[in-house]
């Protein structure tokens, strides 16, 4: 993959198609998650790091089991099998092995098992026919994109909280969701935007 | 059907695969946990509100089992789960004192305000504007409920404009403390009888000024103690309750009767 294709495909799995905000993947985490900046990224970092291993793990599965076998149909369930235990075997290894990081991302790792953007981006790698190298780049890109979402979420929330004037019956989830929903159509504008032709 | 059955084999063996990758890992990586670690962590409140000054309840309960950390450095247990925490640990029982969160101040009236402040409901927004408070006394509370919000343990409420704490919930961690952006809560012995209701560090002309019951810092009180329980800085009287004896003479020779009865 040359520079241009991947500065076209992580424009668009950042911006044009986000996760969350047009791909509407990974909501929960999204909406769960995002009250407090810090959790917001260890949320976003600990799905960016697992969107790549199982963009790796998937795109090998599918390439060398499924199809050599005509298969193909047992993608979802197949998917879902390797990534919860591949987020259960990175739970252990950091727990051994770098506790610091296990510390920031132990809670948030399990909640990503069975996270749809997880599973979406996996599939959507084998329906566009991406290459192992393209597959690494759109699950990274991707997972920096919802990084990016929930972060914008968290800052737009934490200010909600002391400053806004909602009635009551709207205070919590209802004016999150209101907010969230206001945020994707910001990121409608992106839709129009498409690099080097 | 022969896909059929080729698709249960392989998921079948993914699936035994994973299980025993995952079995193995398991033992390889192993960590052992202190069991005393779990039993601490249950004993703690679980309101994670730092005061200990670890993360949270969890990393609280792994320095105490280290020993990195007091078996009491947490002030929101009550005296029998504290008392649970040092029978774990093997210590003998602990005695502190209960302490609860007050505010130095006795609250701003209408002619005491700058201006009418109406922007977001929050101290720390309010600092920003007008020179650091709506009110003419630079050190009065806000009143807008930072502390409020800071508490974990919905101990403290606003009453007549000043933050009030409820002794049965307020743990004393001092979490309100750390979020008034004025710096006037402190923690008090929950049996103190006098505390001075002020903390303007203001010299005596600006606090008369702005208020007519601010501490001036005349240092009458510190002259009259007999057990030398009062000190003088930074403009303003504070009591050491360990020589504390509630006599109440500071009380009467106060010339602005800003040290009040609890």
């Amino acid at each position: 993959m040359n520079l241009t294709g991947f500065i076209s495909l992580s424009l668009g799995a950042i911006l044009i198609e986000n996760v969350i905000f047009s791909q509407f993947l990974g909501i929960c985490p999204f909406m769960g998650v995002s009250k407090k900046m810090d959790s917001a990224v260890g949320m976003g970092i600990a799905v960016t790091f697992v969107l790549v291993l199982s963009s790796i793990v998937c795109w090998v599965v599918n390439r060398f089991l499924l199809v050599p076998l005509n298969i193909e149909y047992m993608q979802t369930v197949a998917f879902i099998l390797v990534i919860a235990s591949l987020v259960q075997f990175v739970e252990l290894f950091l727990q051994k092995n770098i506790p610091s990081l296990y510390q920031s991302l132990g809670i948030y790792l399990p909640l990503i098992t069975t996270n749809c953007a997880v599973l979406g981006i996996a599939i959507a790698n084998i329906d566009r026919g991406y290459g192992l190298g393209s597959s690494i780049a759109y699950g990274l890109t991707s997972g920096i994109g919802f990084l990016l979402a929930i972060v914008l979420f968290a800052s737009v929330r934490e200010q909600m909280e002391v400053s806004s004037d909602f009635p009551k019956p709207f205070k919590g989830f209802p004016e999150a969701m209101l907010a969230g929903g206001l945020l994707a159509l910001a990121f409608m504008g992106f839709s129009g935007l498409s690099v080097f032709g | 059907m022969k896909e059929i059955i080729s698709a249960i084999i392989v998921l079948a063996a993914l699936g035994v695969i994973f299980g025993i990758v995952l079995a193995v890992a398991a033992k390889a990586f192993h960590v052992q946990i202190d069991e005393r670690e779990e039993e601490i962590n249950d004993i703690l409140p679980g309101a994670n509100c730092g005061a200990c000054g670890f993360a949270g309840c969890a990393a609280c309960a792994g320095a105490i089992v280290k020993g990195t950390a007091e078996v009491s450095c947490c002030t929101g247990v009550g005296d029998d789960a504290l008392n649970q925490i040092a029978e774990i640990m093997g210590s003998g029982p602990v005695e502190r004192v209960k302490t609860v969160a007050r505010v130095r101040c006795v609250g701003t009236s209408e002619d005491m305000k700058k201006f009418e402040y109406q922007g977001i409901h929050d101290c720390l927004s309010a600092t920003k504007v007008g020179g650091g408070s709506p009110n003419k006394c630079a050190y009065g509370c806000l009143g807008l409920g930072t502390c409020v919000k800071a508490c974990k343990f919905d101990a403290l409420k606003i009453v007549d404009g000043l933050p009030v704490a409820d002794e049965r919930f307020c743990t004393g961690c001092g979490a309100c403390l750390k979020a008034c952006p004025k710096g006037i809560m402190e923690l008090v012995p929950v049996d103190a009888t006098y505390f001075v209701s002020c903390a303007s560090q203001s010299n005596a002309k600006d606090t008369m000024a702005a208020c007519k019951s601010g501490c001036i810092g005349c240092g009458l009180c510190v002259k009259k103690c007999p057990s030398e329980a009062i000190k003088v800085a930074n403009g303003f009287a504070s009591i050491d309750y360990e020589k504390c004896t509630g006599c109440g003479i500071c009380a009467e020779v106060c010339p602005k009767k800003i040290i009040h009865k609890l």
